[in-house]
């Protein structure tokens, strides 16, 4: 048989099986493959589902994906801006089933953790040796008196991109010239700490160079927040006439939403907006609470080690769903957090000990075109916690000039394409 | 930017089954999440370098000088400053045989 004549999956099947014969002796040949189920194909669960296959081919790896094209978060402010179109954001899992693994477009409906299986919307059935949960946010329905499913439809979050990062973009165009823009910001944890404020900042850019009487209002449930010096520089310097942020101590947590009259409640106020953007209160992904291994907090504790589950043995998490000590909820850390988990899952497959890991994260925000800030991180586990290696990490200078944070614009850039590259290219 | 299918399908197996075949070691601890921003793999629209291929003795001296601000960086001295000078020259090591 000509090797043309091979389709590509069953060409990479066949090199598959062909290096797993190389790679183990004959008596581990005898055995059944290992049974990985990942639920959930975003930045976490799709790296943790190539980093296992290529880490050890012989791992049957099955990932499970509610839809059939991602859309990634990072850069989606630009969107919201007018910088960036949405299709950028778009990725696929065509090059991740190429992989030899297998990817089921359901949604993962119940967890038997006792019987180690996975239940599907399809009504199908998956078996599992380890499985690995990477569900992200959800957002909590519960969390802002007035705010429901459908006043999102009305105020959008854009916290999960797609619909509503367009949504949110079409409502600013078509806002008149004078319009007041409020956004409400939550409190910690949520995912992506400096993302209100990178949106914030991108929305003011539209703002002055487009609604130039218009302003934006970020009511905030913290007093503090992720880069907080560098970006209130950057608004007192790019954006003073657009971007007023009220904290917490100044009555900025908002306590309900009044989606008829497009009004966001606090304390000491209304404030009525012609365009509102509510970033409400999140917890983990709905499959954690499904399979018991979110706690009160509505997150996930794991051993900083394996990733496993504090709650549940046999079933690993990372991403925005977990209690990560130090490090952040962003796409960056999901994607190192993803690459020690699998690396630990292959080892305790093998009957081994995991390594004691380190991890690194950057986070790029784009404060304007040609302005990009970072906060850097390195971690390590102590005491069954994630923590800074002392002395390591932090946020870019603040006295730094024009062309560093040019430079870091330039790099945010490349970070997106590589990260996406290494996770759907 | 996608290339050829049969040139990726290529690419994908020769890559794999190097690595597989080499049984490569684990990447020792924080090696996995350089490849968030240096490319691991060709092709990609970045301006930040590669490690994989680079030497292990550069990579040991431009961390070095990253952790001591002879190199000015961005981002790189607050990342240096994590790391051991056993840990990056492991790191370095290893990158040194990804190909």
């Amino acid at each position: 048989m000509k090797p043309k004549q091979f389709n590509r999956r069953e060409f990479l099947a066949s090199t598959a099986a062909a290096t797993s014969a190389a790679l183990f002796p004959a008596p581990a040949m005898a055995q059944a493959a290992p049974r990985v189920v990942v639920v959930g194909g975003g930045f976490a669960g799709a790296s943790v589902a190539r980093t296992l296959k290529s880490a050890n081919p012989r791992i049957a790896v099955t990932l499970v994906e509610a839809n059939r094209t991602f859309t990634a978060c990072p850069f989606s402010n630009l969107v919201i801006g007018g910088l960036r179109e949405l299709k950028r954001q778009r990725f696929g899992y065509d090059r991740i089933a190429a992989d030899g693994i297998r990817v089921a477009f359901a949604v993962a409906t119940r967890v038997d953790t006792q019987a180690r299986t996975v239940t599907l919307d399809t009504g199908s059935t998956l078996a599992y040796d380890r499985l690995v949960l990477a569900p992200g946010i959800d957002i909590r329905w519960d969390g802002l008196p007035g705010y429901t499913e459908a006043a999102a439809e009305r105020m959008p979050h854009a916290w999960r991109a797609g619909e509503q990062t367009l949504l949110l973009r079409r409502q600013l165009e078509a806002m008149d010239d004078g319009g007041v823009v409020v956004m409400s910001a939550p409190a910690n944890p949520f995912r992506c700490p400096p993302g209100p404020y990178e949106r914030a900042s991108l929305i003011a850019h539209y703002l002055k160079t487009r609604k130039p009487k218009s302003k934006l209002i970020v009511l905030d449930a913290k007093d503090q927040f992720s880069k907080q010096r560098l970006f209130q520089n950057a608004w007192k310097e790019l954006y003073p006439k657009h971007l007023e942020w009220v904290g917490l101590s100044q009555g900025g947590k908002v306590t309900s939403v009044e989606v008829a009259e497009q009004t966001l409640v606090t304390e000491f106020g209304k404030h009525k907006a012609a365009v509102a953007n509510v970033i409400p209160p999140q917890k983990a992904g709905r499959i954690a609470e499904v399979a018991g291994v979110a706690d009160k907090t509505g997150w996930c504790p794991i051993d900083p080690v394996t990733f496993e589950s504090k709650l549940v043995p046999n079933i690993h998490l990372m991403g925005d769903a977990i209690i990560a000590g130090a490090m952040p909820k962003s796409a960056f850390s999901a994607n190192a957090q993803a690459k020690v988990c699998a690396a630990a899952i292959v080892r305790l497959l093998a009957g081994q000990t995991p390594s004691q890991p380190r991890l690194l994260n950057t986070c790029y925000s784009v404060v304007a075109p040609n302005y990009g800030i970072t906060v850097a991180g390195v971690y390590q586990p102590v005491n069954g916690v994630l923590t800074d290696v002392q002395g390591s990490g932090g946020v870019s200078p603040a006295d730094a000039p024009a062309s560093f944070r040019a430079q870091e614009a330039l790099f945010a850039d490349g970070w997106f394409n590589t990260i996406t590259s290494e996770v759907f290219g | 930017m996608r290339a050829p299918r049969l040139f990726v399908v290529l690419a994908v197996v020769i890559g794999w089954g190097g690595v597989a075949i080499s049984a490569s070691p684990e990447p020792p601890p924080g090696a996995s999440s350089c490849s968030g921003c240096h490319a691991a793999k060709p092709g990609v629209d970045t301006t930040i370098p590669p490690l994989t291929g680079r030497k292990a003795a550069d990579i040991v001296a431009q961390m070095q000088a990253f952790k001591t601000g002879q190199k000015p960086s961005t981002v790189m001295d607050r990342i240096a400053k994590g790391l051991t000078d056993a840990e990056v020259e492991a790191i370095a090591a290893w990158y040194a045989q990804q190909k």
